[in-house]
């Protein structure tokens, strides 16, 4: 609701159509996506072990991570096969200018 | 309907148990579902049971792959403390070891493997422990204790591994390998010596080339007796030499079993209605063209995947390039694909990186290949072997060129 709880995590002009980034703000690990010019945001950590999903494949709308191939559906952020169960978190996105932000919560 | 609907039983219910069970409700299986497993626990994973379990940084439920409340939830009778003895073909029905029985319409063996233990004298001693299951993890984990003398027979991965999350715990570790490097049976010499210097530089006392004759108890502690005429003291011994399948029910029912169970891409074994998946099976791979088999929790996890969707109706064969990681300290390593010879290498980076990649070639071709915490290497590499095309062999040394970059390229082509 507020509008000072969007936090600038990165900049849009480094993160390319199909890559995935990683950015860390105080000490929480968010992944960055362009998928086709859109950009989301989800954590960065996978939830079954610890892996940094900005390592992984983005495969179009969807990231595997890098340690055991859980995969996630980037814009809900949903639990898609083995060995992941549990969601990932998803945030709100919004680029001003070349800053990409994000609602921590 | 309900009075023919089919039954499956499931005899093991370790990782690919467990995960063959749960596909079959997710692929719409209407039937009964059985799953029979000698240990207390539920279906779980194996790989932390030498590292976070063992290290004592996660507990025992981390590793379940579902609560246990799931089973019953997708009508799956999960039996756990009974193991089976019997599989009677003709009747179809499998004999419990409390005498009672379970008559199947289809049975799928997920039986796994065991600790190889050691034959020397004295390996029968309760210090020398083994680690294969959860009971294993935790009864070692109580030996691991800072400045406890703990002894690893055996420098593979679980060797290793264990090595690490004794260290963790401030455990005096020595680890002794019979083979000139660590891993060789899975690695190619430089990468078994990196490995080697990560354990050294942690503190592990490791010895290679050096084989153990005898284990015999003096004053309360344990001696290691070593081929050149060396003793090791010990408070504990850990033997990690390998593991085998359990066979012992499919060759008693009369199945093909030659190391393993043998099946072929979809899970069949000589008898039309038993499959089989996970470490018990010896099976036919038809990207690597031969049978392969394998510990790891790729197989366990994704054979099973496989073999259940055929058991619901599927078509599709079990058909991956094998991959195995490893958690030590602060490395991760992971390698795809089971060469039988490493043969000539492509380096991106070398071992005095801190990280790095390294694949294996033939007729020009990725056929394996090794990421030193280069994870994000991975999934690249596994999609360049799995393809099975030649591939630029400049561009793939070159690191400035993204390996995912080069492995989306040539999938276009």
């Amino acid at each position: 609701m507020a509008d000072e709880n969007w936090v600038t995590v990165g900049k849009r002009s480094a993160i390319n159509p199909g890559d995935v980034l990683g950015v860390t703000v105080g000490d929480r690990e968010f992944a960055l996506y362009n998928l086709d010019g859109e950009i989301y945001a989800t954590d960065n950590l996978c939830t079954h072990a610890f892996a940094l999903l900005s390592q992984g494949w983005l495969d179009g709308e969807v990231i595997e991570c890098p340690l055991h191939g859980g995969r996630f559906d980037v814009k809900t952020g949903k639990a898609l096969c083995p060995p992941v169960t549990e969601d990932l978190k998803t945030y709100k996105v919004r680029v001003v200018g070349d800053d990409v932000q994000i609602q921590p919560g | 309907m309900s009075e023919t609907t089919p039954h499956i039983v499931i005899v093991g219910a370790g990782h690919a148990g467990g995960v063959a069970a749960a596909t079959l409700r997710q692929a719409g299986f209407p039937g009964a579902i059985t799953l029979i497993g000698s240990e207390p626990y539920p279906p779980h994973e194996r790989p932390p049971l030498s590292k976070g379990l063992l290290a004592g940084a996660i507990p025992v439920e981390k590793t379940y792959l579902r609560p246990v409340a799931f089973y019953a939830d997708n009508r799956i009778a999960f039996r756990p403390g009974e193991t089976a003895m019997a599989i009677d073909r003709n009747a179809q029905r499998v004999t419990l070891a409390n005498g009672g029985t379970v008559p199947y319409d289809t049975l799928l063996l997920t039986t796994g493997a065991r600790a190889r233990r050691l034959s020397l004298p004295g390996a029968d001693h309760a210090r020398v422990l083994y680690l294969r299951d959860i009971a294993d993890s935790l009864a070692l984990r109580e030996h691991l204790n800072p400045g406890a003398r703990v002894t690893v027979i055996g420098a593979g991965f679980i060797g290793l591994e264990a090595a690490a999350a004794a260290r963790k715990r401030g455990a005096n570790v020595t680890v002794l390998e019979a083979q000139r490097e660590p891993l060789q049976r899975v690695c190619p010499p430089e990468i078994g010596r990196f490995m080697a210097e990560l354990h050294r530089r942690n503190g592990v006392a490791l010895r290679t080339a050096i084989s153990v004759t005898a284990i015999v108890e003096a004053d309360g502690a344990l001696a290691l007796r070593t081929a050149d005429g060396d003793t090791i003291a010990a408070d504990i011994v850990l033997a990690g030499i390998g593991a085998q399948p359990n066979v012992e029910l499919a060759q008693a029912a009369g199945l093909v079993v030659d190391n393993g169970v043998i099946t072929d891409e979809f899970g069949r074994t000589s008898d039309p209605h038993i499959f089989a998946a996970g470490d018990v099976t010896r099976h036919f791979n038809p990207l690597l063209g031969r049978k392969i088999r394998l510990e790891a929790w790729q197989n366990a996890q994704n054979q099973a995947i496989a073999i259940a969707k055929i058991m619901a109706g599927g078509d599709q064969p079990y058909a991956e390039v094998p991959w195995f990681w490893t958690d030590q300290y602060d490395v991760n390593l992971q390698i795809a694909g089971a060469p039988e010879h490493w043969g000539e290498l492509i380096w991106r980076g070398g071992p005095s990186d801190k990280a790095f990649t390294v694949f294996a070639l033939s007729d020009g071709m990725p056929i394996a290949a090794i990421t030193m915490n280069n994870g994000r290497d991975m999934r690249a590499a596994r999609e360049l072997i799995t393809r099975r095309r030649p591939v630029d062999l400049a561009r793939l040394a070159d690191t400035a060129m993204k390996l995912q970059d080069l492995a989306k390229e040539s999938g276009r082509g």
